[in-house]
Parts: structure tokens; sequence; C-alpha cells
């Protein structure tokens, strides 16, 4: 009997040390004694910039990381302020953020949505990043975006076209500047049907993720609507780098137009397939054969060479503007790297000022704050026109550029024309549009 | 102690003194300090290299016992993290099932590819097991798009079934206990983060490390090396290897679905790229680096790899010139020059070197590195080792 007592009190014992042992942690600070996630506390602010700097995608990765260093600098009131002076509000002082000296750390995305939210999450966890910024594929955008609404972080997005980020995919912490698929096919549409009539056969390749699905979608609906007729369209990896093989059905297929829903490397692989494949040179159904990239860029068109000369696309921004706002963004980075900004890296900078700009008029760092102060904002003097920062769906809405290939450039930056500015009012859409639909924004996370 | 021998004891007890206390180690610089830039202790990284450690362990359960190379095995790291991800989707955050089924699925896969690759060995062997790991990895990006999400990796959304979700935490738990919830330790400069996903990933890597030490010593463990030997003559003796080597597989292949299931669980996302062959060339790496058929060495090559990926890739120019800055303008300018293709995007570089440098003067990995110190500082002590690891191959 006695024997069995002794177990009782050893397992009592046992139970007592283990519930010490349990309440331990308890003395030790939570961390949810901040009032958001990496408030910032000392004198200075750190934000995350996070870039493909290897993959499809690094040249569009390099630029934006230019300039993001160029909108740290203004921030912080060195160099001559570049597009912060002609920016409609006029909140920042030059001071960094709320008088805090702005800081930033770096990471590799790879282009990976695995890799880029390691690297989000060691920003956040040990760089104490209270924003992060980044992304030049939407995939990895979308994996990020959703990573910081956990984190309860803000996310700037930067490259991303897929109509998923602020559509099936939006959340109420990311936020985009940039275009996307939607409006590409509703600003192309009119002007290809200027170009190449409305009885056309369209074929379609596409990298197969999130982008090449939504923009995919967004031209069918739109060139279909001209009276256009899809004939096929092909999905292609991401990473593949030949694509030969996906051309030559091309030519056999009775198709008058080729749409090429790549971007990067990508595009500039396939369409140099494409022409040396001599489509361009090809009649048939009685027309001319045509090659479409709906989204194009000017490091795009310098890597596919004379290849692009003729060929029609979209753009969210183009250097050549002739805008206060362009001219001065052009020129201060020009000054600083010697060569002209690319679209990726005025949409960078764009949503770094704009970010700046929330926290400054919010007074706060918190996410919630931020949030507040974004939704609805409308501004002016980033290059773009008059901009509305959409409350439903963290999507802005500006004019969209229709580009074309140039015939006769005159420099190595030259690459691209402005065919027409499509205003902001013809590539609205309805926030609940089909396209977009299925996802919500959430609640705000501010995290801690 | 639980039925192990002294020695195999005390790294037991190393290994879980290292894991538990790994948010002290890791963190030796204060904040704000120019070193903090090498700090790891940080939730994301010390869960990764436990959860890396796991599945180097399952690894060199096939390669450094069986010889068996395999090429794939990040195709069961996938299949473990969609198993999760698919659980959050259906149940609710809770990532105990989502670890069961993970496990019991990678095993299945295992069973089925080892089934049909055991039927060849050398190279063979590690080319039926690529082609299966590329051609789930294929799958996964783009046929198997409803199931897997294709490039944008699998996610819960707001309208996902979660037919128990009710009012528990809506980020992956173990009955309440939420994964990414830290507490903070402050001590002067110091910051220590004690995170309960890394907690969690450290305990599960503790039982691996104790199962995979019972493999290692059983009669199972034995027969495995026994095929690593000779396989011919153990067919001569009249055993058939097969089952063993397959049992051998399915058991990593398990470890692998686990591991996969502990990423997912931390993080609630799941990529096809991480089925992808680079995926299960790491794995190979951390092994041959930390030591090929030795017990802790996987673990030390999971951690060596998983730190270069995350610190060495983070600093940039800025920094660079940081440090640097005590240097006269020319020479501070040249110093970034020269060490700048080492660091940021260049990270894969520095770890190739080293990686050479360890194959080629360090055969036996990181393992043989500790024991020349060991016997070069520890005298008597690290000759006793010797002669009693030279009986062991009686041929």
């Amino acid at each position: 009997m006695s024997k069995t007592n002794m177990t009782r009190r050893g397992v009592l014992k046992t139970g007592a040390i283990a519930g010490a042992g349990v309440a331990l942690p308890t003395i030790f600070t939570a961390s949810s004694a901040a009032a958001y996630t990496n408030e910032p506390t000392g004198s200075s602010v750190t934000l995350g910039f996070n870039v493909p700097q290897t993959g499809p995608y690094a040249d569009e990765g390099a630029d934006e990381l230019r300039a993001y260093q160029l909108a740290v600098e203004h921030l912080n009131g060195e160099g001559d302020g570049g597009m912060m002076n002609t920016f409609s509000s006029k909140e920042l002082q030059g001071n960094g953020i709320l008088g805090k000296k702005v800081e930033f750390v770096t990471g590799d995305t790879q282009t990976k949505s695995d890799a880029a939210r390691a690297s989000a999450k060691s920003m956040i966890e040990k760089d104490g990043a209270v924003m992060i910024t980044g992304g030049s594929s939407s995939g990895v955008a979308i994996a990020v975006q959703g990573l910081c609404q956990e984190a309860g972080v803000i996310f700037m997005a930067g490259l991303t076209h897929s109509n998923d980020t602020t559509g099936k995919d939006k959340k109420a912490n990311g936020f985009r500047h940039f275009f996307n698929g939607y409006m590409s096919g509703a600003a192309l549409a009119p002007v290809l049907q200027n170009l190449y009539g409305s009885d056309r056969n369209a074929y379609h390749l596409t990298a197969d993720y999130t982008w090449g699905w939504t923009q995919e979608e967004s031209i069918k609906a739109a060139t279909e609507a001209l009276g256009w007729n899809t004939v096929n369209a092909v999905k292609t990896p991401l990473a593949a780098t030949d694509f030969s093989s996906y051309i030559a059905p091309v030519l056999n297929s009775g198709a008058d137009v080729l749409v090429l829903n790549h971007y990067g490397g990508n595009m500039v692989n396939s369409l140099t397939n494409a022409v040396q494949f001599g489509l361009r040179d090809k009649v048939v159904n009685g027309k001319n054969f045509e090659i479409v990239v709906p989204l194009y860029s000017r490091l795009m068109a310098k890597g596919a060479g004379e290849n692009v000369k003729g060929i029609h696309g979209s753009t969210n921004w183009h250097w050549s503007l002739q805008d206060d706002a362009s001219k001065a963004f052009v020129k201060s980075f020009g000054t600083k790297y010697g060569f002209p900004p690319s679209q990726a890296a005025h949409t960078v900078y764009c949503q770094t000022l704009l970010y700046a700009d929330a926290a400054t008029r919010a007074g706060t760092f918190n996410p919630c704050g931020i949030a507040e102060a974004l939704e609805g904002f409308e501004f002016d003097g980033l290059g773009n026109g008059p901009t509305l920062y959409r409350a439903e769906d963290h999507q802005c809405f500006k004019d969209v550029l229709v580009v074309r290939g140039k015939e006769n450039p005159t420099s190595e930056f030259d690459l691209l024309e402005v065919v027409e500015v499509t205003p902001a009012a013809q590539v609205t859409y309805a926030p609940d549009h089909p396209m977009f639909a299925g996802g919500a924004l959430g609640e705000c996370n501010p995290g801690a | 102690m639980l039925g192990l021998n002294k020695k195999d004891t005390s790294l037991m007890i190393l290994v879980a003194v290292l894991a538990l206390c790994a948010p002290f180690i890791l963190n030796p610089f204060p904040e704000g300090s120019a070193m903090a830039q090498f700090n790891a202790g940080y939730p994301d990284l010390m869960q990764r290299f436990v959860i890396f450690g796991i599945f180097a362990i399952g690894f060199n359960i096939l390669f450094g016992l069986t010889g068996y190379l395999s090429f794939g095995h990040a195709a069961f790291l996938g299949v473990g993290s969609y198993s999760v991800v698919w659980m959050y989707k259906l149940l609710n955050y809770n990532i105990l099932p989502g670890l069961v089924l993970s496990v019991l699925t990678a095993g299945l896969f295992a069973l089925l590819i080892g089934y049909v690759s055991l039927r060849r060995s050398g190279i063979y062997f590690s080319i039926l097991t690529l082609a299966f790991a590329q051609m789930s990895f294929n799958l996964a990006y783009s046929v198997l798009t409803p199931i897997t999400n294709g490039e944008t990796g699998l996610q819960v959304y707001t309208n996902d079934a979660q037919i128990f979700l009710g009012d528990g935490p809506t980020s992956p738990h173990l009955f309440g206990i939420v994964m990414n919830k830290s507490a903070d330790l402050n001590i002067g400069a110091w910051e220590f983060t004690f995170n309960n996903g890394y907690y969690f990933c450290a305990i599960v890597m503790l039982v691996m490390f104790y199962l995979s030490i019972r493999i290692f010593r059983s009669p199972f463990g034995m027969m495995l090396r026994a095929i690593k030997s000779n396989q011919t003559r153990l067919n001569y003796t009249g055993l058939n290897p097969r089952p063993y080597a397959l049992a051998a597989f399915v058991i990593s292949g398990m470890y692998a679905g686990l591991a996969g299931g502990l990423m997912a669980s931390m993080d609630p996302l799941a990529g096809a790229e991480r089925m992808q062959w680079t995926a299960s060339g790491e794995v190979v790496l951390m092994t041959i680096l930390g030591g090929t058929g030795t017990l802790i060495g996987p673990v030390l090559g999971a951690g060596f790899i998983k730190y270069f990926e995350n610190i060495f890739s983070k600093i940039n120019d800025t920094i660079l010139h940081q440090w640097f800055a005590f240097l006269p303008d020319g020479l501070e300018n040249f110093m970034v020059f020269i060490v700048h293709p080492f660091i940021g995007k260049g990270w894969h570089l520095t770890l190739g070197i080293l990686f050479m440098l360890v194959v080629i003067f360090l055969p036996g990995g990181l393992v043989e590195g500790g024991q020349r110190l060991k016997r070069a500082f520890g005298g008597k002590d690290a000759g006793k080792d010797k002669p009693d690891a030279s009986t062991e191959p009686a041929e």
C-alpha cells in the first residue's frame, strides 16, 4: 500500500515540476507588448526590398533595386528629390519617414515562392522590417502578400500584372500600383482593332502560372469582343528557354496573330524564336501575320533587339513621357545610374513614396493606419496622371500606355514609342468583375 | 539510457542541448552591433535548420547505410507539404492530422517509387529516382494544378471548407499552441527569441534523431550496411537484399515527408519548386558536407548550407561599405569590389568553394574535421576511438 502512496506523490511531484516548466515561458516578455509588428522604436525605420536577383526576371529585379535605393535617398533628403517635388501630396519633407531615417535590407526571391517567403520572413523576424515590397513575378507577389498579411506588415507589390494579385488573392495588407492583365486587354483591344481589323484568328502562347493565365483570359475576352477568334492557347513552362517546339505548330494552325503572354527572359526567347521562324513575313488568310506582346517593357525590348520593331503591347509607364514628374524621375535616375529607368523601377519608386506618404499622413507605421490612409487615396504627379488607390481591392487606377517597338531607334534606350494613352476610365472595372471575383480583402492585420 | 550505449547517449544529449539552446547559441552578437548580421537565431532560420536536419537524417538512413544515392527525395518533401496544406483547407489549422497524413502519403509514394527504382542499383537507381522526382515536379507544376495550384503554390483561402475551424486560431497550431507565436528574452543588448514552432520542430527532430540512432545500431541497420559493403556476397548467402533496401527507402521517404509537412506547418504554403531537382541535390550536398554515414553529420551539413543561403545572400554592397568604412576611399572600394562576387546573389559561389574544400581536404565531411580537431587537441581521448572504429569492418 505504502508503495502506491509513494507513486502518487511521485506523480504529484512530477506534475508540479511539469507545471512550473509550462509556466516558465510567461516570465519572458511576450512579443505582443508592441502595438503592431516591428514597431520602430529607435531613430530609424527599416524597409525590406525583396526582388529577384537570379532567375528569369533578374534584369527587372536589378532595376527595381536601383529605384528603391534612389527612393530611400530622396526620402532621407539626399539627391535632388526626384518625384517628391512633383507628387501632389506635399507631406514628405526629406527627413525620412515621420522623422525616422529610412534604412533598408535586401533579399533574393530567386523568382520562387518558397525562397521569396523565406527571404521576406527573415526581413520581418530578423531585421525588423515594417514594410515589405518587391516581387517581379505574380506567383511570388501573391505568396509574399499572403505572408505579410499573416505577419502583420504592409506589402507594397512591385511588378505584378496578374489579375489575381488584387482579385482572387487580394489581401487587406497588400497594395498594388502596377496595372493588370484586364487593363492591358482593355487598352490594347481598340488599338488592335484599328490596326488589324476585327476578323482575325489568334494563337496564344502563355507562361504557365497565375499571371499568364489571367492575362490570357483578359486578352481573349477583350479580343473576342472585337470579333476575333481564338484558335488555340498553349501553356509554356516558366523555366523554358527554347520555344521553337511551341512556335512550329502555330504555322499550321491557320492563325494570323500570335499573342505572346510572356514576360522578361521568356518573352525575349519566344519572340526571337517566332521571328527566326519567319512568322512576321508570312501571309495567312490573305492578311499579314502579326505578333502582339500584351505586357511590354524596355528591358525586354532591349533583350529582343531588332525583333521588337513594329510589335505592339501595353506598359505601365515609359521614360519618354513628357510630363514633369516623369522628366524629374528620369533625370534623377539617369544622373545616378547613367541610363533611363524601366517601368519596374518606376512602379517600385512610386510604391515606396506612396508608403512613406501614407505613413506620414496617418502619423504611424501601424499597418491599419497606413491601409486607411492609402484606401481611396487620389494623387497625381507620379508620372501616370491622376490616379486612384481603390479602397475595394487596393488596386491603382490610372492611364495605360499602348506602345510599339520603334522602327528607327535613335539610341540604345529609345526602343519603344507611345502609340496611345488609354484613359483610366476606359480600363476601370467593377470590383466584383468576374475575372476578379472569388477573394476577399479580409481585415487589416497589425500583427502582434 | 533508452536502449543506447554510453557513447550514443552522450551524442543524443549533445544534440538535445544544442537544439534546445539554439536561440542562445545562434545569437552570439548583440543587437545593433555590426556583427549582428551574422546572427542566425531568428525563428524562420532556426526552423529551417531542424527541418532540413530531419530531411538529411532520413536521407542518410538510405544513402549512408545502404549506399543507394537517391536524387529524388525532394518529391517526398513536396508531397508532405501538399498533404498538410490540404488538411488545413479541409479540416482546420491543427497541424497534427496533416503531419500524420504527410508521413503516410510520403511513405506510400516512396513504396511505389522505391519498388520500381530499386530494381536497379548504382547510377541507374539515381537516374530513376531523379526521373520520378522531376516527373512529380512537372505534374505538380502544370497538369495537377487543381490539386497543387501550380506555380502560385497551394495556400489556404477564406472560402475553403475548413469544417472544424470554428473559433480556433487562423494560423497553424497544435491544439491551440500557435506555431508563429514567440516569447522574447532581453538580456542587456542581446535579444533571444523563443518560438513555439521552432521548439515543436526541435522536439520532433530529437525524436527522429533517436529513431535514427536505433536504426543505425539495430540488426536491421547491420543488414543495410551489408548491402552497402557487398551486395553480391549477400545474394550468395541466400539473403534477398531488396526488401531491406525498400524498407530503408520507405523510411527515409517518410522522414522527408515529415520534413515537408513541418515546413508547411511553420508556413502554410506549399510550392512545386520544393520538388525540383535542385532541392533533391541540396540534401545530397548536406549529407556529404556533414559526413555520410555518421549520425550527426547530416544535421551539421543542413545547418551549414541553410546558414549560407539565408545569411550570406542578404549581405549587400551597402553593408560591405560599412564594414570597410575605416579604410581609405580607394582601398574601401577595392575591398568591396573583391568581396562583392561572394556575397548577395553570389552566395552559391562561396558555398561551392567551401564545398570543394571540404570534399577535397575532409572527405569525411565536417564530422571528420571535428574528429581531427579532437585528435589534435584532445590527445588520449580521441586516440581511444580509433582502434574501436577500425575493428568494425571484419572482412
